[in-house]
C-alpha cells in the first residue's frame, strides 16, 4: 500500500523534509510507518521511535492499522498557546 | 462558534466580535502574546509551525467541548502561526455567557487544551542568534484520554 507521511516542526528540520510518499506491505500499521522512516538512515534514524502520530488528522496509537492513501504525521510534543 | 489557525495578525476586535449575545451577561477575551524572555533568556521573537487542518480539527473538538461544559456556543479561538515579534498576538479566545463563572471557566479550560493537544510548535529565537524548538506536551489519542 501506499500512504503519506508528514513531519513537522523538530522533525522537519531533523530530516529536511516536509512530506513524501511511503510503499508499506499489507497489514502494516502506524509503527511500521515509523519503522519505515527510521530505516533510511541518518538522519532519519535520530526520529523517536515511538513518536507521537496522527492518521488522517487525528492522534492514534501506534498498532493502528493503516490503509492505502492513509496521511500518517510524526508530531513532536506539542507547544502552542 | 468560530476557529482558525492563520497566518495572519490577530485582530483582537474581530475575535471579540464573534461573541456577544443579548442573554449574555460575561464576555472575556483572552490574547497570548510573545513575551520578551523565557526561562531567563531574552528571547528575540518566535516562530509557529502549525498542521493546519488537524488543529483546525482539534480546535474545533475543543470549542464543541466547551459549548457544552460551559452551556454557550459564543466561543471563538484563533491561533496565529508563522514569525511573530514581541508583543504580537499568538492566541485569542474570547467566550461569552450569562455569567462570569462559567466563562472564566471555560476560556481557561481552551487555553489549556489547546497547549494540550492543538498540533502547533513553537521555535524561540533568541537575541544571540540561536534558537530552539520548546518542548511541550505528549497528546494522547482521544480514546486514552481520561
Amino acid at each position: 500500500m501506499q500512504v503519506r507521511f508528514l513531519l513537522f516542526a523538530s522533525y522537519r528540520d531533523l530530516t529536511g523534509v516536509e512530506d513524501g510518499g511511503l510503499e508499506l506491505p499489507p497489514g502494516a500499521t502506524a509503527g511500521t510507518a515509523v519503522a519505515a522512516l527510521r530505516a533510511r538512515g541518518a538522519p532519519w534514524s535520530a526520529l523517536p521511535d515511538r513518536p507521537v502520530v496522527a492518521v488522517n488528522e487525528e492522534y492514534a496509537r501506534l498498532d493502528r492499522p493503516l490503509a492505502d492513501g492513509d496521511e500518517i504525521a510524526l508530531l513532536p510534543p506539542v507547544a502552542g498557546g | 462558534m468560530f476557529v482558525d489557525v492563520t497566518p495572519d495578525p490577530i485582530v483582537p476586535e474581530e475575535v471579540h466580535a464573534c461573541v456577544g449575545d443579548p442573554a449574555d451577561g460575561a464576555v472575556l477575551l483572552f490574547l497570548g502574546t510573545v513575551r520578551d524572555h523565557n526561562d531567563g533568556r531574552p528571547v528575540e521573537r518566535l516562530h509557529y509551525d502549525a498542521y493546519r487542518d488537524m488543529a483546525l480539527r482539534e480546535l474545533r473538538a475543543i470549542v464543541a467541548e466547551a459549548a457544552t461544559r460551559a452551556g454557550t456556543d459564543r466561543i471563538a479561538v484563533v491561533h496565529r502561526t508563522g514569525t511573530l515579534e514581541i508583543g504580537e498576538v499568538s492566541l485569542a479566545v474570547a467566550v461569552s455567557s450569562a455569567h462570569r463563572a462559567e466563562t472564566f471557566d471555560a476560556a481557561r479550560w481552551i487555553i489549556e487544551e489547546v497547549k494540550r493537544r492543538v498540533p502547533v510548535w513553537k521555535r524561540e529565537h533568541y537575541t544571540d542568534g540561536r534558537g530552539e524548538w520548546l518542548p511541550g506536551e505528549t497528546p494522547e489519542p482521544a480514546e486514552e484520554r481520561a
